[in-house]
C-alpha cells in the first residue's frame, strides 16, 4: 500500500513566506512614497530599476540552479531586496550602479550561497558595500532633497532622467549639483580641523525626522521608517530586539563620548536621525535570514552593529558604518545564536 | 516565567494575547463545533477489534480462546508485566479470532488483537465488583483494582494509570491536578463529559486523590468552558469536596501535563525527572470519570466518550463508543459514509496521527477522531520551502528550545547536537509547525531526529557491549597464556631440580 507518513500537526496557520514579505513591502511603501516626494522621479527610477532587476537576477539565479522559478519568485523575497537595495543607493547615481548591484546582491550574495534563507550576508547591504568601495565617487556624491529646491528640478522627469542617465559624476558641472550629507559634513570639518558642530548649523530636528536631508533615497524620513519598523513588530514579521538594542547602543554610546568631548563627537540625536540608521535598525539589521533567529542574540547582534556602526562613524575613513556594522555582525550571527539560547524547560 | 527568561528567552510571545504561566504556546481557533452536541451512545458494531495493548507499556496476553463467548467486562487479556493494564470484552458475545491487526500508531505496525462477534445482549459479567468501601482501602490495593480494571491515561498518551499513582513514602504527592484542560482544537468530549457527568469525575478525583494521599486536588479548565467549570462546581459542592475549580486563559498546550502544572503551581519538571517528583499527579477528566465507574460501579474501562468532528464530518458530534468500535463505523455514523473521500486523524489536529486505514478500532485512549477533506489536508502539508530563520518557532516553543536550529541537526543526521540544543526536551506540541511560514514540518524532523537518535544510543551501546566482549577474551587469553607460561615454567623448574637432586644423589651414592 503506498502511503506517506504524514507527521502532526494536521493544521496551519496559514503563514506564508510571501506573506512576510509582503509586511515588508507594505511597511517600506511610507518611506518610499516620502523619498518621491523627497528626491522626484529619481527615486522612482533607482526603486523601480533596482526592484525590477533583482527580480530578473534572481529569476536568471532560479532557472540556472534548476528550482521552480515561478514558485519561488512569488516569495517576494528578491523584491524586498531591491527596494532596499533602491532606498539605499544615492540619488546621484547613475542606473548601471544598480543593474550592478542588484547582479551583485542575487548572483552572489544570493544565489551563490544557496538563494533564500542560505545566504549569509543581506544582500541588499553586501551589495551596497561593494558598490561603495568599487565605486567610492559615484556613491558618495549627494544631492538636497526637492523640497530645498536643489539645482535641478528632479519633478521634472527630464532633468532627473539626464542624472540618472549620466550620474552626477557625469554631469557638467557637478561641484554646482552636489552637497555633503550630514555625517560627511561632520566627517570633512574634523579631516579640515574645523568645528564639525558647524555641519550641523543649517539642520533642525523636523528636517531630520521628514528626512529633508541630502542622503540616499529611502534612508532619509527617519519618522516614517520608524513608524513602518513598529508595524513589523506588530506584525510579528521582525521582533522589538534588534533595532532596540541597535538604536539604544549606538544612542548609549555617542551620548557618553559627546558629553566628553562635544567638538570630536556628534550628539547621539545626530547619530540616530542621520545616516542610513533607521533604515539599517529597522529593515536591514532585521532581515531574519541573516540575524540571530533567537532573543539574546539578536539583543547582542544589535549591540554590536550599533557599536560598530558608531566606531566605523566616528573613526572610519567612510562617514557612514552602519553597512558595514551589519555585515560583520551577520559574519557573527550563527555564533551568537548557536550560544545566545533561551533556557531549555526544567534546566 | 522566570525574570531572566524575559531577557534570555522570547519574550512577548505574539501569538498569545493572553497571560500565561508558561513560556511559548499559541491561540488557536477553538473549532469546537461539537460543544452543544450532548453525549450520544453509538450502537454495536458487527464486530468489535480489540487490541491486547492500549497504553503505554508492555502488552497484555490474551486468556480467552476463540469461540469462547464472553460478556461484557470479562478480562480478555491480562497485564504480566509491571506497566500494563488488563483489557476487557467491551460487550457480551463470541470471540471469532486472535490475530494481528492493524491499531491507531503512525507506524502502521500492527498488534494483535481479540476479534469479539457482539451477541446483541450487553450482558455485564458477574465477576465485576465495585470496591465497597474505597475510603477505608489500602491505596496498594486500590492501584491493583485500577490496573486490573483497565484504567489507562485518556487523554492520550495512554499511560497506565495505576502506574502514574505510585506515590509513595519517598515520593509524597500534595497536588492532583485533574486536567480539563481539552486544549486542542475541535475536541469536546471532555467539556460534555464534565457538563453531563460532572459527579461522576469528582468522586473519581476524589478517589484518585485517596490512592495518592493528595491535600490538594486543582481542577483545570480552559476559560472558554464556563459552563463546564460551572458544572463542576456544582459538583464538586453537591459532592461535598473542597477541591478547587482553576480556570485557564485558553492557550495550546495548556492541557500538556508540564505546561499545566507550570502555569498552575509556578514550577517547572527538572529535566528527566517526572511531575511526581515535584509531589504532583495530573490526570485527565475522563480517566477520573471510569476511575469512579470502575470503583464504584465495578464497571471496566470498556467505553469511552470521544469527539468526532472535522470539516469533512456531516453530522459532528460526542459519541460513547465501545473500545474496538472500528473508525470506519464511528464515521458512518457520522455521516461519512466513506471514508476514503477523507483524511482521517486519530486524536486532535495538532497532536494526532493520520490514519489511512479507517479499519483500525478506537482505543481507549482514542480523544477524537476527525475528518478533513483531502484539499484542506493538502493545505496544511504544503510542500515545505526554505527556513527563512525568521525564529516564530521559537517564539511559539513551550520548551523554550530553538526549532529553527534543532530540525537544522536532525536535518545533518547529527544527533549529538540535536540533544545539546535539547531534541528531547520537545513535547511534539506542533506549535512550531504551526506558525512556520515556510511549512516546514518540523515535528516530522524532531521524530526522526529521536528515532535517530535511538538507532545511535543502541548502536552505541552494542559497540560498547562488543569492545566489553573483546576485551573480556582478550584479558581472557593473555591470562591464559601467562598460566600456561607459569606452568611449563613450573614443569621446567621442578624438572631442573630433580636433574639437579638426581644429579647430587648420583653424588652422593657414589
Amino acid at each position: 500500500m503506498s502511503w506517506i507518513p504524514v507527521s502532526s500537526p494536521h493544521w496551519h496557520s496559514g503563514a506564508t513566506i510571501s506573506g512576510v514579505m509582503r509586511d515588508v513591502l507594505v511597511a517600506l511603501a511610507p518611506a518610499c512614497l516620502a523619498s518621491v516626494w523627497l528626491f522626484g522621479w529619481l527615486a522612482v527610477f533607482h526603486l523601480a530599476l533596482t526592484t525590477a532587476a533583482c527580480v530578473a537576477f534572481e529569476a536568471l539565479a532560479l532557472a540556472l540552479r534548476g528550482e521552480p522559478v515561478r514558485a519561488r519568485l512569488s516569495d517576494l523575497s528578491a523584491a524586498v531586496s531591491g527596494l532596499l537595495l533602491g532606498m539605499s543607493m544615492p540619488p546621484g547615481a547613475p542606473w548601471w550602479l544598480d543593474l550592478v548591484g542588484a547582479a551583485f546582491a542575487m548572483l552572489v550574495v544570493k544565489h551563490a550561497f544557496g538563494g533564500l534563507g542560505a545566504n549569509p550576508f543581506n544582500p541588499a547591504i553586501a551589495a551596497r558595500v561593494f558598490l561603495m568601495v568599487s565605486f567610492p565617487l559615484p556613491m558618495t556624491l549627494w544631492l538636497a532633497p526637492a523640497p530645498l529646491h536643489p539645482p535641478v528640478n528632479l519633478y521634472d522627469p527630464g532633468a532627473a532622467w539626464t542624472v540618472f542617465a549620466h550620474g552626477l559624476a557625469g554631469l557638467p558641472r557637478t561641484d554646482a549639483v552636489t552637497t555633503a550629507s550630514p555625517l560627511g559634513a561632520w566627517q570633512t570639518a574634523l579631516k579640515l580641523h574645523a568645528d564639525p558642530t558647524k555641519a550641523l548649523a543649517g539642520l533642525s530636528l523636523s528636517e531630520l525626522l521628514f528626512g529633508l536631508r541630502p542622503g540616499s533615497v529611502g534612508e532619509t524620513p527617519a519618522l516614517l521608517l520608524l513608524a513602518g519598523g513598529l508595524w513589523l513588530v506588530k506584525r510579528n514579521v521582525i521582533t522589538w530586539h534588534v533595532p532596540a538594542s541597535y538604536l539604544a547602543t549606538v544612542a548609549l554610546v555617542a551620548f557618553l563620548a559627546h558629553a566628553l568631548d562635544p567638538a570630536r563627537f556628534a550628539p547621539a540625536s545626530f547619530h540616530l536621525l542621520s545616516g542610513g540608521l533607521m533604515l539599517a535598525a529597522w529593515f536591514m539589521a532585521t532581515d531574519p535570514v541573516t540575524c540571530p533567529s533567537t532573543p539574546l542574540g539578536r539583543l547582542a547582534f544589535g549591540a554590536g552593529c550599533g557599536l560598530l556602526t558608531w566606531i566605523i562613524r566616528s573613526f572610519g575613513s567612510y562617514p557612514e558604518g552602519a553597512m558595514f556594522a551589519i555585515l560583520f555582525m551577520n559574519a557573527a550571527s550563527p555564533l551568537l545564536e548557536r550560544h545566545l539560547r533561551p533556557r531549555v524547560y526544567g534546566r | 516565567m522566570r525574570w531572566l527568561d524575559r531577557i534570555t528567552g522570547w519574550w512577548p510571545n505574539p501569538f498569545v494575547r493572553a497571560s500565561t504561566g508558561f513560556r511559548g504556546g499559541v491561540q488557536l481557533p477553538p473549532m469546537k463545533r461539537t460543544r452543544e452536541a450532548p453525549i450520544e451512545a453509538l450502537p454495536l458494531p458487527d464486530c468489535l477489534v480489540v487490541p491486547v495493548k492500549q497504553h503505554i507499556g508492555a502488552r497484555c496476553a490474551p486468556v480467552v480462546k476463540p469461540g469462547e463467548r464472553v460478556k461484557r467486562g470479562q478480562t480478555l487479556a491480562r497485564a504480566t508485566e509491571y506497566l500494563a493494564a488488563d483489557v476487557h470484552a467491551p460487550t457480551s458475545g463470541r470471540v471469532t479470532k486472535i490475530e494481528e491487526h492493524r491499531v491507531p500508531h503512525p507506524s502502521g505496525l500492527g498488534l494483535p488483537c481479540i476479534f469479539l462477534e457482539p451477541d446483541g445482549e450487553d450482558a455485564p459479567f458477574e465477576g465485576c465488583a465495585p470496591v465497597e468501601d474505597w475510603r477505608g482501602e489500602e491505596p496498594a490495593r486500590l492501584r491493583e483494582f485500577l490496573r486490573r480494571a483497565g484504567i489507562v491515561g485518556m487523554g492520550g498518551a495512554g499511560f497506565p494509570t495505576f502506574a502514574k499513582l505510585a506515590a509513595d513514602a519517598r515520593h509524597p504527592v500534595h497536588t492532583l491536578i485533574l486536567n480539563g484542560a481539552e486544549c486542542e482544537p475541535y475536541l469536546t468530549s471532555d467539556e460534555r463529559l464534565m457538563r453531563e457527568e460532572a459527579a461522576a469525575i469528582a468522586r473519581g478525583a476524589a478517589i484518585l486523590a485517596h490512592v495518592l494521599g493528595a491535600a490538594q486536588v486543582l481542577v483545570a479548565v480552559e476559560d472558554h468552558k464556563p459552563e463546564a467549570a460551572d458544572a463542576m462546581e456544582a459538583a464538586l459542592a453537591q459532592e461535598g469536596l473542597s477541591f478547587a475549580v482553576r480556570l485557564v486563559p485558553t492557550v495550546y498546550p495548556h492541557g500538556s501535563e508540564k505546561q499545566l502544572i507550570e502555569a498552575l503551581l509556578g514550577e517547572e519538571t527538572p529535566q528527566g525527572r517526572l511531575p511526581l517528583d515535584l509531589g504532583v499527579v495530573c490526570q485527565n477528566v475522563s480517566t477520573a470519570h471510569a476511575v469512579a465507574r470502575a470503583v464504584e460501579a465495578g464497571e471496566p474501562l470498556v467505553a469511552r466518550v470521544i469527539t468526532v468532528s472535522g470539516e469533512a464530518c456531516p453530522r459532528p458530534g460526542n459519541f460513547r463508543v465501545r473500545i474496538g468500535t472500528p473508525v470506519r463505523f464511528v464515521l458512518a455514523h457520522a455521516g461519512l459514509a466513506d471514508a476514503q473521500d477523507a483524511e482521517i486523524v486519530h486524536g486532535g489536529p495538532m497532536m494526532g496521527e493520520r490514519i489511512p486505514w479507517p479499519e483500525v478500532p478506537v482505543v481507549k485512549n482514542t480523544i477524537g477522531i476527525l475528518a478533513f477533506s483531502k484539499e484542506a489536508f493538502r493545505r496544511a502539508h504544503r510542500p515545505e520551502e526554505p527556513c527563512i530563520r525568521c525564529g516564530r518557532c521559537g517564539q511559539s516553543c513551550p520548551a523554550g528550545l530553538v526549532p529553527n536550529l534543532l530540525a537544522e541537526a536532525c536535518r545533518a543526521e547529527d544527533v549529538e547536537e540535536a540533544e545539546a540544543l535539547g531534541l528531547f526536551d520537545c513535547i511534539e506540541c506542533g506549535c512550531c509547525a504551526w506558525v512556520c511560514p515556510s511549512h516546514i514540518p518540523l515535528v516530522h524532523y524532531f521524530r526522526f531526529g529521536k528515532g535517530l537518535a535511538a538507532e545511535v544510543r543502541r548502536a552505541r551501546a552494542f559497540a560498547e557491549a562488543s569492545r566489553r566482549r573483546t576485551e573480556a577474551r582478550e584479558a581472557r587469553l593473555a591470562r591464559e597464556k601467562a598460566e600456561r607460561e607459569a606452568r611449563r615454567r613450573a614443569q621446567l623448574a621442578r624438572a631442573k631440580e630433580s636433574a639437579r637432586r638426581l644429579a647430587s644423589g648420583d653424588g652422593e651414592s657414589s
